[in-house]
């Protein structure tokens, strides 16, 4: 059972389905106020989405400069799991702790609807209870998800298999590359503009998000966790 | 200290598609203004910042942009500075 750690922002929406999830899929997840300076002892963080300080000057601009950020980064500095979702993607950028940026969607609209999305890269600490290549479906919630970097950076991550989720079908924002997530050097700290926490149980419509919070747990999980089930090194929905 | 007005231009990246200007763009084309070929969208920052030379203010200002006001992989800056 894994300590996780979700950090708490003013204007953060979306951390209580955060920690339904990691509590569903086997964690023992708890709240850290953006104030505060210590993570007591989590294995792993995650930033939820939301509309940090109302998305002023740009989304997640302000949200990186809060007094947890420091330890957020000491954490990921140390290899330890760390996950941005949607809002939490943006404030890892602006942090530094990933590449690139997130900009205006091409359309200039927010888009809430259910994407496809292809996982791409299985070697995180938050993907790797799927299958390379494995098509999902995860909403998106965003004005703010087009994923722009440098050309170097770019090539980086493509050739470094750090591109970790790509839009297929229809791009939804513009992101280059259709870049729905990606990874760090380390490939410790995850970014993805979907929301998995809000598609991972029968009853919401399906559980195709579930998985990247039972990949923390994946390893040692034997028995049936929430709606998942581990058996012989194979995860799947019961 | 004397103080200093500072303007702060951020504009996207020019490698960048601005999706704000082209939509600018096409709506004055369709008022008629068929004279405008393109169109950007920045930001203009006004800050009132004490130093004590116009020359150290605009350190202390760039500073500033490069720490917060502008995020250096999608955004450009340039500062303007007059006494207040």
């Amino acid at each position: 059972m894994r300590r996780v750690a979700v950090v708490v922002f003013p204007g953060s929406n979306s951390e209580i389905e955060t920690v339904d999830a990691c509590r569903d899929a086997g964690s023992d997840p708890y709240y850290v106020w953006h104030k505060d300076t210590d993570l007591k002892h989590a294995d792993a963080v995650i930033l939820p989405g939301g509309f940090s300080y109302g998305d002023y000057l740009r989304s997640g601009a302000i949200a990186r400069f809060s007094p947890i950020m420091d330890a957020v980064a000491a954490h990921a500095r140390a290899g330890g799991p760390l996950l941005g979702i949607c809002n939490g993607f943006q404030i890892l950028c602006e942090a530094g702790l990933l590449p690139g940026g997130l900009v205006r969607n091409d359309r200039l609209r927010y888009v809430s609807r259910p994407v496809r999305l292809r996982v791409e890269a299985v070697d995180t600490p938050f993907t790797n209870a799927y299958r390379r290549g494995e098509e999902i479906t995860v909403p998106i919630a965003h004005g703010d998800g087009r994923y722009v970097a440098d050309a170097p950076t770019l090539a980086a991550l493509e050739a470094e298999g750090r591109v970790v989720w790509r839009y297929i079908g229809e791009n939804p924002n513009g992101s280059t590359n259709g870049i729905a997530g990606v990874t760090n050097a380390g490939h410790n700290v995850v970014g993805i503009m979907p929301h998995p926490e809000r598609l991972n149980a029968p009853v919401l419509g399906g559980q195709d998000g579930a998985r990247v919070f039972f990949s923390l747990e994946a390893r040692d999980a034997t028995q049936p966790v929430g709606h998942l089930r581990a058996v012989g090194g194979q995860h799947s929905g019961v | 200290m004397p103080a200093f007005r500072v303007e702060v231009r951020v504009m996207p990246r020019g490698a960048l598609l601005d999706p704000q200007g082209q939509a600018v763009t096409h709506a004055l084309q369709a008022l008629g203004f068929g004279e405008v070929a393109g169109a950007r969208v920045g930001k203009h920052l006004v800050l009132t910042v004490s130093a004590a030379d116009s020359g150290a203010a605009e350190t202390r200002v760039r500073a500033m942009c490069d720490r917060l006001l502008a995020n250096p992989v999608t955004e450009d800056y340039q500062v303007a500075v007059e006494p207040a």
